[in-house]
């Protein structure tokens, strides 16, 4: 993407300071505890991050005062909760880059998001939709391409989709270190190509995917872009206007915002032709006996009743970031990788995964210790106050691929100092020795 | 003892490197794999019964996985060849408990012999499944070795 400059730097990097760090991390009550008898270094926002004072402010303020149903009701705390929950996604909206609040969708996370496009399409597919959604009918031998890196949910539901339709699912290969390229990606897009989805960031080896490469080849065909944003929405700046995409997914719980909210954005067009998939009330126009009409987007996808204190506080958590401004997050976290994998490099048996250290990565590092299973990694770690992730983190034929069954995660954010990552580094230095690993692996 | 000494009791720490039983078993009456989807893990283990009767010959395995799920297998083997199965079965059951009980109360080390060693396995709730993951496959291919019979 045009936005990216090489590793290191960015043009104009300028990292939190010191002082901006400790302070962000002032507002996060739960980092301030001990863990084990020691400060707790919280090294696994990649798969969910704290929230700050003032989102889980925000949160119970609205169910203190405002609670009430939204888009229905005409009593004063309806009309105020349904004011906040559009206001809301207004934020949102605002933070990606989307030209209308309507292209915001919210979902429960960005599995649900991804499960809505490949729903829809699957519908669009058995006939559903009208003449508007012959767009996305998939027919005998097409494709949908993925990348082997992906993580489960950007996998299985296209998985589903291509079992359901008769597609064909292919995938773009990652190299030893679990990395594409833009040319193996391009080289996979044919006339048969129908959608195209991949991670703008992956969860595991910190990879920055080329979009605006990709984009190019998938639209040359006419084939949709359905961008996983669950490792960027969070950590950098995410324009999708600007990416060119089509549909992008990310969930509020990986930045600083609450569990059980989630956000499918679309274009316009799109998502007022994408049949739902999840349907009932609250996204009908008139309903009879036989037959049901759809609101348009983004009602169209939000059956039921909606996380409406979860999107009010997702907004906070948006004027959060947006405050810090989230080039400086990304700088922030990048400076921070760079120390982590400084440190790495400089202890024997450990094989970090990922991009070359000259190319560029968000603030993750996973690796393999020689001789240790990722489980007994983030054991020994969290007894020093160290939570990092171990497993497979939800991407099992990456791990396949890479030839081991768990790798452990460490994985940076705003509130992450140089202090954690050092006692991470110190920590990591220590296993192999108090395994036993030395000699015999 | 810290967190970290309980967890990784000298026995565990030996067996997970010995792996006892850690190896093909050619004539198996069966065979069962289990695998742990939240990590990973994953282990074959195969029992073979002496001939006409219901006492384990023979138990191999092969894996991959965590000190603690590796340290487990190969106590089984220790453990299980030259028990009947009703024997190996109680056994497993005792171990199972002793796992479940978040770490309360005193096993019986005569019954679990190097098992009590797991006991502070119990208190990490995130590695209990780490540490019955072989027990389970042994007990699903011990059951098969009879009903193959």
């Amino acid at each position: 993407m045009t936005t990216e400059a090489p590793a290191p730097a960015h043009p104009a990097a300028h990292p939190l300071t010191e002082d901006e760090v400790l302070r962000i991390r002032a507002d996060f009550p739960i980092l301030q505890q001990e863990v084990n008898g020691v400060p707790l270094a919280y090294l696994d926002s990649g798969a969910t991050a704290e929230r700050p004072v003032q989102v889980l402010d925000a949160e119970r303020r609205f169910l203190e005062q405002d609670n009430a149903a939204v888009h229905r009701g005409a009593h004063t705390l309806a009309a105020v909760s349904t004011e906040a929950y559009e206001d809301a996604r207004a934020t949102v909206a605002r933070f990606i880059g989307a030209t209308s609040p309507s292209e915001v969708v919210w979902t429960a996370n960005a599995t649900d998001a991804l499960n809505t496009v490949a729903y829809g399409i699957r519908n669009a597919t058995a006939g559903r939709g009208g003449p508007e959604a012959d767009r996305f009918r998939l027919r005998a031998g097409d494709e949908v391409l993925v990348t082997e890196a992906e993580h489960h949910a950007n996998l299985v539901p296209w998985q589903e989709l291509a079992a359901a339709t008769g597609a064909t699912l292919r995938w773009v290969p990652v190299d030893d270190a679990g990395c594409w390229t833009a040319e193996d990606a391009v080289a996979r897009i044919t006339e048969r190509t129908r959608i195209v989805a991949f991670a703008h960031v992956s969860n595991v080896t910190g990879m920055i995917a080329p979009v605006e490469q990709v984009v190019a080849a998938a639209h040359a065909v006419g084939a949709l872009v359905v961008l996983d944003a669950c490792q960027s929405a969070p950590h950098r700046p995410l324009d999708v206007a600007a990416l060119d995409v089509d549909f992008a997914a990310f969930s509020g719980h990986k930045m600083l915002g609450p569990n059980g909210i989630g956000v499918l954005w679309g274009r316009h067009e799109l998502l007022d032709a994408l049949p739902p998939f999840r349907t009932g009330g609250s996204m009908i126009t008139t309903v009879t006996m036989e037959h049901a009409d759809y609101m348009p987007a983004p009602e169209r996808f939000e059956a039921g009743t909606q996380p409406v204190s979860q999107a009010v506080a997702l907004a906070e958590a948006v004027r959060y970031l947006e405050a810090i401004g989230m080039d400086r997050v990304r700088d922030h976290e990048e400076r921070l990788a760079r120390r982590m994998l400084d440190g790495l490099a400089a202890l024997p048996g450990i094989t970090v995964v990922g991009p070359p250290a000259d190319e560029p990565r968000s603030g993750l590092a996973a690796f393999v210790v020689d001789g240790v299973h990722a489980h007994d990694v983030s054991q020994y770690l969290d007894a020093k106050g160290v939570a990092v992730r171990s497993g497979h983190h939800c991407a099992q034929p990456l791990h396949r691929r890479l030839g081991v069954p768990a790798t452990s995660r460490a994985s940076t954010y705003v509130y992450t100092t140089e202090e954690d990552v050092d006692r991470f580094v110190a920590g990591v230095g220590e296993i192999r020795g108090w395994f036993g690993a030395e000699v015999s692996a | 003892m810290n967190g970290l000494d309980g967890l990784y009791q000298q026995v565990i720490l030996d067996h997970a490197k010995a792996r006892h039983g850690d190896r093909v078993l050619p004539d198996a009456d069966a065979s069962h794999f289990e695998r742990n989807p939240t990590c990973g893990d994953e282990i074959t283990v195969q029992v073979r019964l002496e001939p006409g009767t219901e006492r384990i010959a023979a138990v191999a395995w092969q894996g991959d996985g965590c000190s603690i799920s590796m340290a487990s297998a190969s106590v089984l083997t220790d453990m299980a060849v030259g028990r009947t199965v009703p024997e190996f079965l109680a056994l497993t059951e005792a171990f199972r408990t002793m796992m479940r009980s978040r770490g309360v109360g005193e096993p019986d080390e005569d019954v679990l012999e190097d098992l009590v060693a797991f006991q502070g396995v119990a208190k990490f709730v995130m590695r209990v499944k780490c540490g019955m993951l072989a027990w389970v496959a042994a007990e699903a291919a011990t059951r098969e070795a009879v009903t193959a019979r």
